[in-house]
């Protein structure tokens, strides 16, 4: 499983690193990024799928493998 | 203040000021969700109130019919319109702007409140909720509005701005007199005069004695080799006072309201602090504080309405976040919910600056009251008082201990 962030539709709500710091990054600006390649932790599944469904913008999605 | 007459038909009349809109807008914008979802009224000009998610959401992110160049949810009388231009001709940047100004004014404040900042501002925010609880907690009763969430987030943001602690029952009265009784335009006017003095009064000192602080580094800024205009940076600083007192101190009294009178989620976050980040969200959804507003840029037909330039539209966020065809329940608060895309923080290129500080404050508040007061209710024949508009939070909340 992949996570990833649309920069064009992240506002900065952080929403995503609030609720699964392991997976986000968040910059000055409030912009999130995923860590790394995106790859999720074996374990971190059901954390990847909370930020994807808590983000106001719709920015971030799962990639299933 | 002015008088009006009582809503008959909130559909084509609504009036966000009436008393039964104040204390429970949950119900009328459920009734509207289902018979008329985007409302209008002719009261205070025309304004137009969208209650679905998806409305409200769509309407954020088209700032080209929709400005923020008027974002009052009361506006002002046509004869104050424009006072005080002198002094801040571009409102409040970037909350009152549009692109281009709201993209480089915002990048200015965005670091301020960034995570890491406000890691910083989360000792000084714990140690003033304990003063403050021990103030009153042997005493086996308190107003969990007036004697702490409305003490708390005045206090973060006069240390932010480098403004004297002491002066926070100043700040709040005046932030009071603009946003809560805005529709008194002696009062209004009176209270905005007098921050705005209080300001330039502040910046004419750091001409000579700059500081570390928001408002020195404002006054300061270069943006492409020229320091900003004073104006802006004026108006930067003033809208975080009135954008980060009674917003996030509402929130706190909202929460502390459920809390007071919902044991079983009183219980159950005192038994399972993990849930505290989710819990957070909830009540943040539940009891959204802040409505903001656009102005029409262009006739446009939207939902169905036909939108004039110049009418306004309030952003209904919270209204938008009880909406049942998003949220499961959506009346109720379930302090666990995992599916919460809520637009409490706004949504779009306005989201909230301060959303990661408000957040902090949030928290830390609950925390340390469930700490040191896990069993609270409302006191016998409590009359707990509601203000609205654009913010709606509790104004007197009496609550009882052991």
């Amino acid at each position: 499983m992949r996570i990833r962030v649309d920069p064009d539709k992240c506002e900065g709500h952080a929403r995503c690193y609030g609720l699964a710091p392991e997976l986000f990054d968040v910059d000055d600006y409030g912009l999130s990024t995923a860590v790394g390649d995106g790859t999720v932790p074996p374990g971190l599944e059901d954390r990847a799928r909370l930020a994807v469904a808590n983000c106001p913008e719709f920015a971030v999605e799962v990639i299933e493998d | 203040m002015k008088q009006l007459d009582g809503v008959e038909d909130w559909a084509g009349d609504f009036d966000v000021l009436a008393p039964e809109y104040v204390d429970d807008p949950f119900t009328i914008w459920d009734g509207l969700r289902t018979s008329c979802p985007i409302a209008h009224t002719d009261r205070r000009g025309s304004t137009w109130l969208p209650t679905r998610y998806d409305d409200v959401t769509a309407i954020s992110h088209d700032i080209e019919h929709f400005s923020s160049l008027k974002i009052a949810v009361i506006p002002f009388d046509e004869e104050d319109e424009g006072r005080g231009d002198e002094v801040l001709p571009y409102g409040l940047p970037p909350i009152s702007s549009d692109p281009p100004l709201h993209t480089w004014t915002r990048r200015l404040l965005l670091p301020w409140f960034s995570h890491r900042r406000v890691e910083g501002y989360e000792a000084l925010t714990r140690d003033l909720c304990t003063g403050l609880i021990d103030g009153f907690v042997d005493a086996g009763r308190a107003d969990a509005a007036a004697g702490y969430a409305q003490q708390i987030p005045v206090r973060v943001i006069a240390h932010i701005l480098g403004v004297p602690e002491e002066l926070s029952d100043t700040f709040t009265g005046w932030v009071r007199d603009l946003l809560e009784f805005a529709d008194d335009a002696e009062r209004r006017v009176e209270g905005g005069t007098q921050l705005i003095t209080y300001f330039i009064q502040e910046a004419e000192r750091r001409e000579s004695e700059p500081g570390d602080d928001l408002l020195s580094e404002l006054l300061h800024t270069e943006v492409d080799g020229a320091v900003i205009d004073r104006g802006i940076a004026l108006g930067t600083a003033a809208l975080v006072l009135i954008a980060g007192v009674d917003t996030t101190w509402s929130a706190i009294g909202s929460s502390l309201w459920h809390l007071a009178t919902h044991p079983g989620d009183r219980e159950r976050l005192v038994a399972e602090p993990d849930l505290m980040p989710l819990a957070i969200e909830e009540l943040l959804r539940a009891y959204s504080p802040v409505t903001m507003a656009r102005v029409v840029t262009e006739d446009v037909e939207y939902g169905g309405c036909p939108m004039k330039a110049g009418d306004k539209v309030l952003m209904n966020f919270p209204g938008a976040n009880r909406d049942p065809e998003i949220f499961e329940d959506a009346d109720t608060v379930v302090l666990d919910r995992a599916h919460n895309r809520h637009v409490a923080f706004g949504s779009g290129i306005h989201r909230c600056a301060g959303s990661n500080l408000a957040r902090m404050e949030l928290r830390i508040a609950l925390e340390e009251w469930l700490r040191r007061i896990p069993e609270f209710r409302l006191a016998d024949g409590a009359e707990v008082t509601w203000a609205g508009g654009q913010v709606r939070g509790p104004r007197v909340l009496p609550v009882v201990f052991p």
